[in-house]
C-alpha cells in the first residue's frame, strides 16, 4: 500500500480505474477515481447510466479486476486480500441476486452457509431478516412468485445474512413503485440505526440520494466531479429558484428583485406558459430569478412589493435539486442520460 | 487487456485477516470441500425440485436406444464391425452421447442463473472460485449417473448383455467425460452469456463431434472410407467411446481401454481447469 488509510475509514480509493480493450480503441469505463467513506456513514454515488457507477462498484466488491488502483475495502486490502474483502461486505446487484426456481428460505439459508455461518446461525439470521424486510411467511415460496417489491427485499436481504460492516447496494429501487421506494428507503436508513451499517449506494435518482445519504458523490463519464453533503452540492447552485406572477409590468418587480444580495438569472417569461398566474389574466408574466436562502428573502420582497402596489397572483420557492446541480457540473440533465 | 492488478485470485485458502470488522461465523472460502458440497447441494436440490431436465436429457438418447439401436443387430455380424454384439457396441456409445450433450447444455442453465444475478452473488462469497464451479458440475455429474443407469436398464430391456464390473467402470468414464463437457459448457456459456449464441454454438461443435466419435455406428477401418477414419482419429471423444465399448466386454487389458480413459481424464482436466479460470476472471 502506498497511501496511508484515515482512521475509521471503511473504504478509501486512489487512482481506481477500468479500461476495456475496445474494438478501435480503448474504452474507459472508470478513469482513476479517488473516494473516502467513513464508517456509518451512508453514501450516494449518483451518475447518469454508464457513468462508470456499476464498474466502479464491481472492483470494490472484487467482481472485477482493476486495470489500476489501489483500494482498501472493510479494512482489506482488495489486491492481497480479496478474500477478506468478501468476508466484510455485502453486495446488492442491480438486477437481483435471488434464483428464480429457488425457494426463498432455502436461498437464504444457502447464501448464509456461503458466508460460513453454521446451519443454526443461518436459520436464525434468515427468519430475522425475512421478518425485518416484511417477507415473513414467504419462506417456502419460489423465488419466482414473488412481486418486484418482495424480490427486491429479498435480494438487501441475501446481502445482509452475515451482518457485514459495509454493503454496497446497485439501485436498490429501479423499476420499484412510489410505494415500494418509499418503503425500501425506511429499510436501507434502518440499516445504519440499527447496526451502524456502512451503506454506499448507486443511484440515478437524485430525490433518493437526497433522502438517505449523508454524503453524494457524483460521477460522470468515469470521473468524480464533485463530492458535498446534498446541501452542499445543492449550493453550488447559485440559490433558490423564486418564481412570482405579476399582473402588472413586471418591471418593478425585476428591480426589486435585482436589488437583493446575491441575486441572479433574473427572467421575464408570460404567464400562460407559467401555469403560476392563473388568476392574472391577460398581460399576467412570471418572473423569475435565483437567490441564496430564498425561503427567507422572500418575505421581505413581498412586503416591498405591496407597499410599491405590485399585484402578484402566485409566489413558489424552489429548493434546488441535484438535479440541477447535475445541470450546472455538467450542462446535462440526469434524465436525459437515463433515457 | 493490461492486467496490472490481481484482484480475483483463486482460492485464497486461509486468508484470514485478523483486523476484519465483523465477520460472522468460521472463516468461509478456507475450507473449498466444504463449499464444493454446499454448492452442490443448492444446485441439486432445485434440479431435483425441477426434474423436467433431469428426463428431457435422458429421453433422446432413450429413443436412440429404443428406434435405432435394433437396427445394428444384423449389422453386428458384418466384417469391419467391432467386437461384441450391437447392444454391447451401441449401448456404451449412447451413453458417451448423453455426456456430450447433458454436459454441454447445463451452459444453459448456468446462462439463466447467471442473468437472475446468483452466480455474481456467489462470487462475492468468500467461497473458494473451484467451488462455485465444482459444485455445479458435480451437479450434472449426479443427474448424468441417474440417466445412464435408466439407459443401461432399457438397454438390457431390448437385450443388452454385459458384465456388470465393465458397465461400471463405463458409466464412471461417462461421468469423467461429464466433467469435461460441463465445465467446457459452463466456460463458454459464462463467455457468451446468452442462450441464442450458445444453441448454434452447442450443436455446431457437438454434432460433429458426435458423428466422428462413431457413436451412430462405429468408424472402423472396415467400415468406414480411410479419410473418414483417419478424420475420427482426431476426434479425442473416440477414444473415449472406444474405452467404454472395451469396458462393455469386460477387456481391462486392452490399450484401447487405457488410452481412452487416458484421454477422458486429460479432457477433463483441462476444461476444469479452464471453466474454474473464467469463473475467477469472468468480468462485466
Amino acid at each position: 500500500m502506498t497511501t496511508s488509510e484515515p482512521v475509521g475509514s471503511m473504504i478509501h480509493v486512489r487512482g481506481l480505474a477500468k479500461t476495456y480493450t475496445g474494438r478501435k480503441e480503448p474504452v474507459h469505463a472508470v478513469r482513476g477515481v479517488d473516494l473516502d467513506v467513513t464508517a456509518g456513514e451512508i453514501v450516494g454515488f449518483l451518475g447518469p447510466n454508464g457513468a462508470g457507477k456499476t464498474t466502479t462498484l464491481q472492483m470494490l466488491t472484487t467482481l472485477l479486476e482493476p486495470t489500476s488502483g489501489e483500494a482498501r475495502v472493510a479494512g482489506h486490502d482488495l489486491r492481497t486480500d480479496p478474500a477478506g474483502v468478501r468476508r466484510s461486505i455485502g453486495y446488492v446487484a442491480q438486477g437481483g441476486s435471488a434464483g428464480s426456481d429457488a425457494r426463498v428460505g432455502e436461498e437464504m439459508l444457502y447464501q448464509g452457509r456461503f458466508y460460513g455461518l453454521t446451519r443454526p446461525e443461518a436459520q436464525r439470521r434468515t427468519d430475522e431478516l425475512l421478518e425485518r424486510l416484511d417477507l415473513g411467511g414467504l419462506a417456502g415460496r419460489d423465488v419466482k412468485t414473488l412481486s418486484g417489491g418482495q424480490k427486491r427485499r429479498l435480494d438487501i436481504a441475501l446481502g445482509l445474512v452475515h451482518s457485514p460492516a459495509l454493503v454496497f447496494l446497485d439501485e436498490p429501487t429501479t423499476g420499484l413503485d412510489p410505494q415500494s421506494r418509499s418503503n425500501m428507503w425506511g429499510h436501507i436508513a434502518g440499516l445504519r440505526t440499527r447496526a451502524g451499517t456502512t451503506v454506499f449506494i448507486t443511484t440515478h435518482y437524485l430525490d433518493e440520494a437526497d433522502a438517505l445519504c449523508d454524503r453524494v458523490l457524483v460521477i460522470d463519464d468515469g470521473r468524480i466531479i464533485a463530492t458535498g453533503t446534498p446541501d452542499e452540492l445543492k449550493r453550488q447552485v447559485s440559490g433558490d429558484l423564486v418564481a412570482l406572477g405579476v399582473t402588472g409590468d413586471p418591471g418593478e418587480v425585476l428591480v426589486l428583485a435585482r436589488r437583493l444580495p446575491g441575486a441572479t438569472e433574473p427572467a421575464v417569461e408570460p404567464a400562460p406558459a407559467a401555469g403560476l398566474a392563473s388568476a392574472g389574466g391577460a398581460g399576467a408574466s412570471r418572473v423569475t430569478f435565483r437567490v441564496p436562502d430564498g425561503e427567507r428573502v422572500v418575505i421581505s420582497l413581498l412586503h416591498d412589493l405591496e407597499s410599491a402596489g405590485v399585484a402578484l397572483t402566485g409566489v413558489s420557492v424552489h429548493r434546488p435539486t441535484l438535479d440541477d446541480v447535475f445541470l450546472t457540473l455538467t450542462g446535462r440533465t440526469l434524465r436525459e442520460e437515463a433515457a | 487487456m493490461t492486467r496490472s492488478v490481481r484482484v480475483a485470485e483463486p482460492i485464497a485458502v486461509g486468508a484470514v485477516s485478523p483486523a476484519g470488522p465483523v465477520t460472522a461465523g468460521r472463516p468461509a472460502g478456507s475450507n473449498p470441500l466444504r463449499d464444493t458440497l454446499l454448492v452442490f447441494s443448492r444446485a441439486i436440490g432445485i434440479s431435483v425440485r425441477n426434474p423436467v431436465w433431469l428426463v428431457m436429457g435422458a429421453a433422446q438418447p432413450l429413443l436412440y436406444i429404443f428406434l435405432f439401436g435394433p437396427l445394428l443387430v444384423k449389422f453386428a455380424d458384418m466384417p469391419g464391425f467391432p467386437p461384441g454384439n450391437a447392444w454391447q457396441v451401441f449401448v456404451p456409445a449412447i451413453l458417451v452421447l448423453l455426456g456430450l450433450f447433458g454436459g454441454a447444455f447445463a451452459g444453459f442453465g448456468l446462462i439463466s442463473e447467471w442473468r437472475d444475478g446468483v452466480v455474481d452473488r456467489m462470487r462475492v462469497t468468500p467461497m473458494s472460485r473451484f467451488a462455485l464451479l465444482f459444485g455445479r458440475v458435480l451437479r450434472d455429474v449426479a443427474v448424468l449417473l441417474v440417466q445412464a443407469v435408466l439407459l443401461v436398464l432399457a438397454g438390457v430391456l431390448m437385450g443388452l448383455r454385459a458384465p456388470i464390473g465393465g458397465v461400471i467402470v463405463a458409466i464412471l468414464i461417462v461421468a469423467v467425460m461429464g466433467v469435461t463437457m460441463s465445465s467446457g459448457g459452463y466456460a463458454v456459456a459464462l463467455k457468451v452469456k446468452s442462450e441464442d449464441a450458445l444453441a448454434p454454438l452447442v450443436n455446431g461443435i457437438m454434432v460433429p463431434l458426435m458423428l466422428l466419435a462413431g457413436v451412430m455406428l462405429p468408424i472402423t477401418k472396415g467400415l468406414a472410407p480411410d479419410w473418414l477414419y483417419y478424420l475420427s482419429r482426431c476426434n479425442p471423444v473416440v477414444y473415449v467411446v472406444e474405452a467404454c465399448r472395451a469396458a462393455f466386454l469386460g477387456d481391462f487389458a486392452s490399450h484401447q481401454f487405457w488410452i481412452g480413459l487416458a484421454v477422458a481424464v486429460a479432457l477433463a482436466t483441462v476444461c476444469v481447469a479452464w471453466a474454474s479460470r473464467v469463473f475467477t476472471r469472468l468480468s462485466r
